[in-house]
């Protein structure tokens, strides 16, 4: 039997916000006065107007020293060195492949930085050039670190490790790249049989756990055959659910606070967690969740 | 079909696709096969227009607005008024609206409307004459498409609907007829105003096919990753236009079963619209700047 169609009024919106009694740090919007000292040197998302600083993005205040910025609470992804990040390649080309990683700029992932198949130190001939399409195709997904970034702020990215490579099947969910907590590891292999990427860029890969016994083949070998059974897919699309509840209430994404909410989840059906109060329900929970494990 | 999200950033990989295959009846945001996303809408959002609509379904979010104008009938339907639609793309739904980009689409989604809202029993044309053969009242239907995520044919006319539903028109006081020329008098009172009957008033579904299943209210990806889909447009249980989008061919069987899925899908979004079109108080405070 289908569901009922859900179909609301605006004027019954459910307010998603999840703050509950914490020192919510100042926001600032665009234009709004930070400073009217003259004593400060301009950060980024600032300028300055009749000798005052003023905010030129929504976000909050840092202040290192006398240097005043403001992060901006949504943005498109800032890249550092050593990011672990998740990107579509959109375009090959000679000696790289272009990849959409959310930030301004277009990545690029040189063939000289990845590991191709055969050998980590082989020479990479002019056949490999020709080869390229073989190995990444536009419309790959991929994780890769950020290994340099150039001078106009575009990334430099590379898969020269073991868990880095093309992904398989398993879905993308996209959110605010400020969501990601930055923590030791973003490859998380959750014990209800799933495993996450979380990319610092704010894309992040669901799939299920993969048993890696083949032999290493650089990561360019994919199983198009095998099926995901019902209950791994249901579980994967509960994360995704999940991982969309906590975003839409600005709750930081790691991996203890997706487990808490997949926890949490588990009292509603797969098709109520798209509704917004239960979204904004299990949000509220895992909030409470978290602050709790966190006085502990 | 169009596709939508950029073809360069974001064309799922052929393993994706394999996912996306829905063998097991669950879909990657869980529903199943039938399944609708939930959806918002609010009425009379735009003050200066006979009669407004916003539907926001997961990532899609469409404004219509209603507006009247006198007009002369076409000559050889002296007793009809005129229904006229118009799709607009924001660039800001998508890159690739920008400039003459979403014309194709809105030609097509205009079109589909008017062969939707043709028949008679569909929508009545008589209803809009002011006086046979000189005088009727014009509707345009303009549509806004605000962002793009996917189904946005069920959207439109669902929104379209519901602008419908909530136009006024105004009431003639008077007629006089002096030669070729004819004032109109409309009525004083701002509240007099006649209501359309939309009851008959079509709701299109798409149903998308995926690998051997078909499935209704695909998100952008999944559009993606059919091969082809069909609109169904329903008036009170009878399909009044059906058009093919996609370059996928479909087996009669399979076409059949569509259009009857179609069909049921369609009485349910009936139902669920006349229900919360039925919870507007008037006066109501408008509520996407709450």
């Amino acid at each position: 039997m289908p569901q009922k169609i859900q179909m609301r009024l605006a004027s019954n919106r459910v307010d998603t916000s999840v703050v509950i009694n914490r020192d919510i740090p100042a926001i600032y919007t665009p234009g709004q006065i930070i400073s009217n000292q003259n004593e400060f040197l301009r950060g980024h998302g600032t300028y300055e107007e009749n000798g005052q600083l003023k905010a030129s993005v929504a976000g909050v205040r840092e202040k290192v020293d006398i240097l005043i910025s403001v992060r901006p609470l949504k943005s498109r992804y800032h890249g550092k060195v050593g990011d672990v990040v998740v990107g579509r390649i959109i375009e090959v080309q000679q000696k790289r492949w272009k990849v959409n990683t959310n930030s301004i700029l277009d990545s690029v992932l040189l063939i000289s930085s990845v590991n191709l198949p055969g050998g980590e130190l082989r020479r990479r001939s002019a056949e490999d050039e020709h080869m390229m399409r073989k190995y990444l195709q536009e419309g790959d997904l991929i994780s890769a670190e950020v290994q340099s970034v150039y001078s106009d702020g575009s990334l430099s990215l590379h898969t020269r490790s073991l868990k880095y490579g093309k992904l398989g099947q398993g879905v993308l969910v996209k959110v605010f790249p400020s969501l990601i907590k930055i923590s030791k590891t973003h490859f998380h292999n959750l014990s209800i049989g799933v495993s996450l990427i979380l990319g610092t860029n704010g894309f992040i890969w669901i799939c299920p756990i993969i048993n890696n016994t083949e032999e290493n083949v650089g990561g360019f070998v994919q199983n198009l055959e095998e099926v995901v059974p019902k209950s791994i897919r249901a579980t994967m699309a509960r994360i995704r659910n999940c991982i969309l509840a906590l975003a839409q209430s600005k709750v930081m994404l790691f991996d203890s606070s997706i487990t808490y909410a997949y926890e949490e989840s588990t009292k509603y059906t797969l098709a109520e967690l798209l509704l917004p109060e239960v979204m904004a329900d299990v949000a509220l929970s895992t909030q409470q969740k978290l602050i709790l494990s966190e006085t502990e | 079909m169009l596709i939508l999200s950029s073809e360069k950033t974001d064309n799922p990989a052929r393993i994706e696709r394999t996912y996306y295959l829905i063998s097991e009846n669950i879909r990657i945001d869980g529903r199943e096969r039938e399944d609708y996303r939930p959806m918002e809408i609010e009425t009379d959002v735009v003050s200066h227009a006979f009669g407004s609509s916003r539907l926001r379904l997961a990532n899609t979010d469409v404004l219509v607005a209603v507006k009247i104008e006198v007009d002369a009938p076409y000559p050889e339907r002296p007793l009809e008024g005129k229904l006229e639609f118009f799709v607009d793309c924001s660039a800001n739904a998508t890159p690739e609206f920008e400039g003459r980009g979403g014309e194709e689409l809105a030609v097509e989604l205009s079109n589909c409307l008017s062969s939707a809202y043709r028949s008679e029993e569909v929508f009545n044309l008589k209803k809009l004459c002011i006086m046979k053969g000189r005088k009727c009242w014009k509707l345009y239907v303009d549509i806004l498409l605000l962002e793009v995520g996917g189904n946005l044919f069920d959207a439109v006319s669902i929104a379209v609907k519901a602008a419908l539903w909530n136009t006024q028109i105004p009431k003639i006081k008077s007629i006089n007829v002096d030669g070729s020329n004819i004032d109109i008098q409309v009525c004083d009172d701002i509240f007099s105003c006649t209501k359309l009957d939309v009851t008959g008033a079509p709701l299109m579904v798409t149903v998308c096919k995926i690998g051997d299943k078909c499935i209704v209210d695909p998100n952008a990806a999944e559009e993606q990753c059919s091969v082809g889909a069909v609109v169904v447009a329903v008036s009170r249980g009878n399909i009044c236009t059906i058009s093919q989008t996609g370059t996928g061919s479909f087996h009669p069987d399979t076409f059949k079963s569509c259009l009857i899925l179609g069909i049921s899908v369609a009485q349910r979004l009936e139902d669920s619209l006349t229900e919360t079109l039925g919870e507007i108080k008037a006066n109501q405070d408008v509520g996407f700047l709450k």
